[in-house]
């Protein structure tokens, strides 16, 4: 979707303000809320595609006057919802009102090391041959989903070449919506600063985006 | 935003936010959805186990190391493994190699993906509007921001992080420290040096 995420581009934010001897976290409910955000999110029953488009979801006005914490804490808020673990009225009183769906799993003290070592591998055997390979030219679809999509307003519509082909990966606009995985081949493709910005652009610049196949047309 | 761009400090809406956090972490531990020592445990681990160190430590193994500075190259994820790098926001991993033809600058405009396993959690800027919205389309001024100053031959190439491979910028090993040992070398090795909004700093820093 058109969300509030999709910012490659955009102006008017302002200076990047690099902190100096940044802390790790500016508040302890920071720490909880990273710490809720994965505990819940191995409770299995929505992908990191869904959090992502949960997090997009919200309100732009919301989304920009939010910290990345507060993004996430809102986010995890309508998956809980969503889901069936939190009601309204578990919200509006602070406390657990309702009963909950039965989780497929709760997350063990013990199993956290073990949990964040292994991560979650999104690459996928495919069985078709890659359609592109490096050097081919190729143009990224111009499409405006309403749901979730991984390929940025900014690099619709344009032509690049293909650098690499990094193999088979889970497909996000799917994932997203519990229309499952579908994995698709992923290229690394590679666009001139002017083919992205036009007049004015750095002439020494490239940029690179990975495209699932489905996102890449040939030229 | 709550905190203020025009500044150079990130303040929250604390109180609001402490206590939305807190019920929220009260209604799931009392459903017995979430167990409180659980998350005890994923801060410790990004407090104490999983930060830039691991990824400065990859870097001067590939100075110090040309076949290990190939395997990275090829097979990224491998090479890292082997030195107990791995999991969550790391299970795809890509190198890239600063060049004196290339820089490498790595942003995420469409969330705030980044290399943990390597680099731990990313800082506020990384994921906030500004460094996202200008990194794809004026990075040579993003990083006059950080103090970097390219030379004007030099390419500047940015990887937005669209999919679930994690880049680690592999900065260009500072002249004069050839034979120091990887202890001293990774002094030189900055977290940012390692996202591409700065290079690897002057062997006077050691």
């Amino acid at each position: 979707m058109n969300g509030p995420q999709d910012l490659g581009g955009q102006m008017g934010f302002g200076p990047i303000a690099p902190e100096a001897d940044e802390p790790l976290f500016h508040a302890e409910w920071e720490k909880r809320a990273l710490g809720l955000t994965l505990a819940a999110g191995a409770m299995g029953h929505w992908n990191i595609d869904e959090s992502r488009h949960a997090r997009e979801c919200l309100h732009p006005a919301d989304y920009y006057s939010s910290t990345y914490y507060e993004i996430w804490t809102k986010a995890l808020e309508a998956l809980l919802k969503r889901h069936g673990f939190v009601s309204d009225a578990d919200l509006a009183a602070g406390d657990a009102v309702d009963g909950a769906v039965t989780p497929k799993r709760v997350l063990k003290p013990e199993q956290v090391a073990g949990m964040l070592q292994r991560g979650s591998p999104y690459d996928r055997p495919i069985a078709s041959a890659p359609l592109f390979h490096a050097g081919h030219k190729v143009r990224t679809r111009n499409f405006h989903p309403t749901g979730h999509t991984r390929l940025p307003r900014y690099a619709r519509g344009k032509v690049g070449t293909v650098e690499a082909v990094r193999g088979g990966f889970v497909f996000p606009d799917s994932h997203a919506h519990g229309q499952g995985e579908n994995p698709q081949w992923i290229y690394t493709v590679v666009f001139t600063g002017s083919e992205l910005w036009g007049e004015g652009a750095d002439p020494t610049l490239l940029v690179s985006i990975d495209a699932w196949e489905s996102y890449l047309v040939p030229v | 935003m709550t905190h203020d761009h025009d500044h150079d400090h990130h303040d929250n809406d604390l109180d609001p936010m402490a206590a939305r956090v807190r019920a929220l972490e009260t209604i799931l531990t009392r459903k017995g959805l979430v167990d409180a020592a659980a998350i005890d445990a994923i801060v410790e681990t990004y407090e104490t186990k999983v930060g830039p160190r691991n990824g400065a430590h990859v870097v001067v193994k590939a100075w110090s190391d040309p076949a290990f500075a190939d395997w990275l190259r090829r097979d990224a994820t491998a090479a890292i493994a082997s030195l107990g790098y791995a999991g969550r926001q790391g299970e795809h991993m890509q190198a890239v190699f600063n060049t004196a033809e290339t820089h490498n600058l790595v942003v995420c405009t469409l969330c705030s993906c980044y290399p943990w396993s390597v680099l731990g959690l990313p800082p506020v800027w990384y994921k906030a509007p500004p460094y996202r919205s200008r990194a794809v389309l004026d990075p040579r001024g993003v990083l006059a921001e950080f103090g970097l100053v390219l030379p004007e031959g030099q390419k500047v190439r940015v990887w937005d992080s669209t999919a679930e491979l994690r880049y680690l910028v592999i900065p260009m090993q500072p002249e004069g420290t050839e034979g120091w040992s990887e202890d001293r070398l990774a002094k030189l090795v900055s977290r940012d040096s390692m996202i591409g909004t700065a290079v690897a700093l002057a062997p006077e820093a050691a």
